[in-house]
């Protein structure tokens, strides 16, 4: 192996921004060499130490472990401390844009007002919630097996870096976002729990809850720990149909209206669809759009549904394989 | 090179709402002397919403529908973002967990004794088995009519990138697949934010504001910067960029219409193919440069 050491010359443009003097942000374009040794964090520190005292941003362990770090390098999210300049230059090239999570919620350079997160964070209840006995006869053990039931869902370092990549959160602020779900899925998923009932109230909520993820799947490549957010989302939709809690609503209606086209026509029968999913009057909004795709032969009428061949084996399926009701 | 041969899983949206993307795949398969068997037994991948709600009964679906690519022998392509999500998501559950294979493959076989998951075929978009299959050298040879004077802002889809471990190579923040399609076709691909972003056809019924302002600020993201038209290889992708448009633009504040293709129209519009065969007056936004 190679293990002599390169040198680049790289442009940064760093976001710049004080809450308390600046109307507006601004960036900095500022040269330097960048070895092959360095990551992220220590062009942080070589711009606070050679360019600019007054530079600002977080950071603590410089391990990947204390999450105060995130920025976006290009906007791709990233722990400064972890992520190799090499690899953001093989990504992006020569030009690399600095700025903190979200531009909007800056205080100060990178430093941003995470309010918003640890809100989101307790509404779901991030904690045990269990009776303990104070004067045990044995101890409570949690089998290997049952800890692999939390999928990885307790190695997050509350980063934020899901949250602020999320393009739900950057446009609903009520939707309580990624880590936040990954974290209720986390002690709905330990044994020792009993706190399930409150968190899937909070996370079954219309306009806040799961059922407005867009599946976009930002959220599990953004992580650092691989927490995959999204698959815990997943979970928690299938909890809340497992458990019965499933409130009857145009998003329910839309996941379970699969299973009923499925099984009719092995296809899916679009325009069924959004009738069952909205009901008879919640539909008519949809008519003007109809309409017109109708004009243009997008719209297949009930007697011309196309089927799946050996329809039959798939209703057997459907039949077969169902594991919840709805 | 022998012929390239592929098991086509059409999904449901080009048999229904985008007859367009199947006649056009068809045009460019025979152009490109593609041979496509397509699988008229498959069923719905569930489209993402199906295992929110039962995840094994999802699973057993999809492990059905590539055991009939299996069947043939061959690679199963996939001309949806999200069905390919779906399938590649099935494959990887079941090639790396026996014990649910297993019980995937019991329910298979209780109704057809000779229908069985085993892993054998590859699952690929048709975006990549021309690009990585067929090349896009000879794509480029076979070009007659070059997109020479068109700006073309390619719109990849979420479910095209991520999660990236299952994807088919493109690097999710800075993909190239679909630009270089563009250039190869001959046209001027353009940059813009958004292309890699989410349109939010997913929850399009339960969130429509969220919808509505994800598809305006893609197609805003293209309008400024010069597109003359946007390209997608996801059915749903463009459902959202094509037919929504209006409310699209009432959730920015801004008019925005611009054509929007399917990628196998745009490779086919540079092979000769003509606006008839390439379903071009199936489209919301009219596609009014050909
Ligand atoms: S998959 Fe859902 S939670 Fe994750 S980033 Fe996308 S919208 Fe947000
Ligand atoms: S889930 Fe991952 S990205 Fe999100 S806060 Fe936790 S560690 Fe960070
Ligand atoms: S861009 Fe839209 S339709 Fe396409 S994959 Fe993403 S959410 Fe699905
Ligand atoms: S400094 Fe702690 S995670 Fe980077």
């Amino acid at each position: 192996m190679d293990n002599s050491i390169t040198t680049q010359t790289i442009t940064f443009k760093v976001f710049r921004f004080n809450q308390e003097t600046d109307y507006l942000p601004y960036y900095n374009t500022i040269e330097m060499e960048v070895t092959s040794e360095e990551v992220v964090l220590d062009i942080l520190n070589r711009i606070k130490w050679e360019h600019d005292g007054s530079f600002s941003y977080r950071r603590s362990c410089r391990h990947g472990i204390c999450g105060a770090c995130a920025i976006k390098v290009n906007g791709k999210g990233v722990l400064a401390c972890k992520e190799r300049m090499n690899d953001m230059i093989e990504l992006f090239g020569k030009e690399l844009t600095l700025e903190p999570l979200s531009t909007k919620r800056a205080i100060k350079d990178m430093i941003i007002d995470k309010e918003d997160f640890w809100v989101k964070h307790e509404e779901v209840e991030p904690f045990l919630i269990s009776h303990v006995d104070e004067h045990p006869e044995d101890e409570h053990i949690v089998t290997p097996q049952e800890a692999e039931a939390l999928l990885d869902s307790d190695l997050c370092i509350q980063c934020g870096l899901c949250h602020y990549s999320c393009p739900v959160v950057e446009i609903n602020e009520d939707y309580i976002g990624p880590a936040a779900f990954a974290k209720a899925f986390r002690f709905n998923a330990d044994v020792r729990d009993e706190g399930v009932d409150k968190r899937i109230e909070v996370i079954n909520a219309p306009g806040a809850g799961v059922w407005d993820c867009v599946k976009c799947f930002e959220c599990a490549e953004v992580c650092p720990k691989e927490v995959n957010p999204i698959e815990k989302i997943t979970k928690l939709h299938n909890q809340v149909f497992e458990r019965g809690d499933a409130l009857n609503n145009v998003a329910t209606r839309h996941a379970v209206g699969f299973a009923h086209s499925i099984k009719k026509h092995g296809l899916l029968d679009e325009g069924e669809l959004v009738r069952y999913s909205e009901g008879n009057i919640g539909v008519i909004k949809h008519v003007p759009v109809a309409l017109k795709m109708f004009k243009k032969g997008k719209i297949v009428l009930p007697w011309n549904m196309p089927k799946s061949d050996k329809l039959d084996e798939i209703q057997k399926l459907v039949k077969s394989s169902s594991t919840v009701k709805f | 090179m022998g012929k390239l041969q592929y098991a086509l899983f059409t999904g449901c949206t080009a048999k229904e709402s985008t007859p367009e993307q199947l006649m056009s795949t068809y045009a460019v398969a025979k152009k490109l002397d593609i041979e496509i068997i397509e699988l008229t037994e498959a069923s719905c991948c569930g489209a993402s919403h199906l295992q929110d709600y039962d995840d094994f009964l999802s699973l057993v679906l999809n492990a059905r529908n590539i055991a009939y690519a299996e069947k043939h022998n061959m690679t199963m392509i996939t001309i949806c973002n999200t069905c390919q999500l779906n399938t590649a998501m099935t494959k990887h559950r079941l090639d790396s967990d026996a014990e649910l294979k297993a019980r995937v493959n019991k329910k298979l076989a209780e109704v057809n004794p000779d229908l069985q998951y085993k892993g054998t075929s590859e699952i690929k978009h048709f975006l990549y088995a021309i690009i990585d299959d067929f090349g896009l050298d000879k794509l480029k040879s076979l070009v007659t009519t070059p997109l020479s004077q068109f700006n073309i802002a390619p719109f990849y889809g979420c479910h095209n990138l991520r999660p990236s471990e299952l994807q088919a190579g493109d690097n999710p923040y800075v993909p190239t697949s679909l630009d270089d399609l563009i250039i190869a076709c001959g046209g001027a691909n353009v940059e813009y934010e958004e292309k890699n972003k989410c349109c939010g056809f997913h929850v399009e019924l339960q969130a429509p504001h969220t919808a509505a302002v994800l598809t305006g600020n893609a197609l805003m993201g293209a309008i400024d910067q010069n597109a003359d038209w946007m390209v997608t290889p996801c059915p749903l992708c463009h459902l959202k960029l094509d037919t929504q448009a209006d409310h699209a633009g009432k959730a920015v504040g801004r008019e925005l219409e611009i054509p929007v293709l399917h990628m196998q129209q745009m490779v086919g519009l540079a092979l000769g193919c003509s606006k008839e065969e390439l379903g071009l007056k199936h489209h919301v936004t009219d596609v009014n440069f050909v």
